[in-house]
């Protein structure tokens, strides 16, 4: 077990509130569709860097808080993300090694079984949502390598 | 944990135990919320304070003015509902009596993109509950589908899964309007082919259901397209409401104090005359 130190706690909640700012920043319509899910890609970070620390619990937890704050129902993106982090914590060490297109192409598949979850339990709740909504998963992969490098920054810099 | 989140949303799907979760996390995730709205509040509150001199001499006459008519108005207005009362007592019908309003401001972020939710600066703190009818100086805006400690969330009338009972003004024919997805569009799709509806027809509430008070303006009728082969008619209608542009919105309440029925009303009347 690694011991991670205060200053990568904080780092990981200040990143996650930022993520949820971000998530609710109101841009126009053809625009949101297209904006990434921006708390999943900041969880799957941390959950590839430090999987000891940041794990399908915390996950769960910023979960819920992402559907009090998009006001939907209690629990399907808590479950969304526990599901998702959990499959990158499985699969951390060989992704960390691999180029990062190819990284890319996994954070992809993963944004793809939280959209799926997400999209089951809106079905069953009776919300039918657009195509559109599918690009989500797109953007998250191509947003990915920015993420990976900002972040390295910031981790190198708070050390 | 699966169990534990599948347990949360079928618990939550079904009934209203949870309120208390999501009221105490949402008062964790209220400064977020308002954090992501204050540029855009900064923005227009410095666009205000750099309004010349003269656009708001202009801006406050035609204030002036607008109060001058509106008022006038009212005049007739209080005239008209005290024979409205006195008509209705006659035929034995009740009447509702006024509501109470409370202006809430927009705060400007974005929930699920394919939902017509916003998000307004007053929660139950001040008294608001589900299920209240929300409205701007136009129109019917959509009803308070949660009520949190700081803040609410109010369903749009063009939301896909919002429908509202309304009238035609013209000759009071009911029906149901229900959202379309596009903010400047209603559809009105249970009306058969020989309706007497028209473009132009003004809807109002019609206060069945009892979430909506009555007589308030939902939107006007922009298109009827005749289905010869099927039995409705695709019916759209224009919001009145500034659903896009508008920042205050008011919160009402429906006041359930019914006004009492003929004889009281009748003796009050005696007395007045």
């Amino acid at each position: 077990m690694v011991q991670t130190s205060q200053a990568t706690l904080i780092g990981y909640w200040l990143t996650v509130i930022l993520a949820m700012g971000l998530l609710i920043v109101p841009w126009s319509t053809p625009v949101l569709y297209l904006a990434p899910n921006w708390v999943l890609l900041i969880l799957i970070y941390w959950a590839l860097a430090i999987p000891e620390t940041a794990g399908v619990g915390k996950a769960w937890f910023v979960g819920l808080l992402v559907d009090v704050l998009t006001g939907q129902l209690l629990g399907q993106n808590a479950f969304a993300y526990a599901a998702s982090i959990y499959l990158s914590i499985k699969q951390h060490k060989r992704i960390r090694h691999n180029p990062i297109i190819q990284q890319s192409l996994f954070v992809c598949l993963i944004l793809l079984v939280a959209q799926i979850i997400v999209f089951w339990i809106e079905r069953i709740n009776g919300q039918i949502m657009p195509m559109l909504s599918w690009l989500t998963v797109l953007t998250g992969g191509i947003v990915w390598p920015v993420i990976l490098l900002l972040m390295r920054k910031i981790r190198i810099f708070s050390y | 944990m699966v169990v534990l989140s599948l347990a949360l949303i079928i618990v939550d799907q079904r009934s209203d135990t949870l309120k208390p979760l999501r009221d105490l996390l949402s008062v964790f995730v209220y400064p977020v919320q308002y954090v992501v709205s204050l540029p855009n509040r900064l923005f227009n509150n410095t666009l205000k304070s750099f309004k010349g001199y003269k656009e708001l001499l202009s801006e406050n006459k035609d204030l002036k003015r607008q109060h001058l008519i509106n008022s006038a108005k009212l005049l007739k207005f209080a005239d008209l509902e005290k024979e409205n009362i006195r008509l209705r007592s006659l035929i034995d019908s009740s009447f509702k009596l006024g509501e109470q309003v409370l202006v809430a401001e927009l705060l400007s972020v974005n929930l699920a993109p394919y939902e017509h939710v916003v998000v307004v600066n007053k929660g139950s703190r001040f008294g608001v509950s589900t299920r209240q009818a929300v409205l701007d100086e136009n129109g019917i805006v959509g009803q308070v589908a949660k009520a949190l400690p700081l803040s609410s969330e109010i369903i749009l009338i063009t939301d896909p899964n919002h429908a509202i009972p309304v009238q035609v003004n013209r000759n009071g024919l009911h029906t149901i309007a229900i959202g379309s997805g596009l903010l400047n569009q209603l559809n009105l799709p249970f009306l058969p082919n020989n309706a007497d509806i028209v473009p132009g027809d003004l809807l109002i509430t019609s206060g069945l259901g009892g979430v909506f008070p009555q007589g308030y303006p939902v939107g006007v009728v922009s298109s009827f397209v005749e289905q010869p082969d099927k039995p409705f008619a695709i019916i759209k209608a224009e919001p009145s409401a500034a659903l896009n542009t508008s920042r205050e919105l008011l919160i009402v309440w429906n006041n359930d104090q019914v006004i009492p029925l003929s004889k009281q009303v009748e003796g009050e009347g005696n007395g007045t005359d």
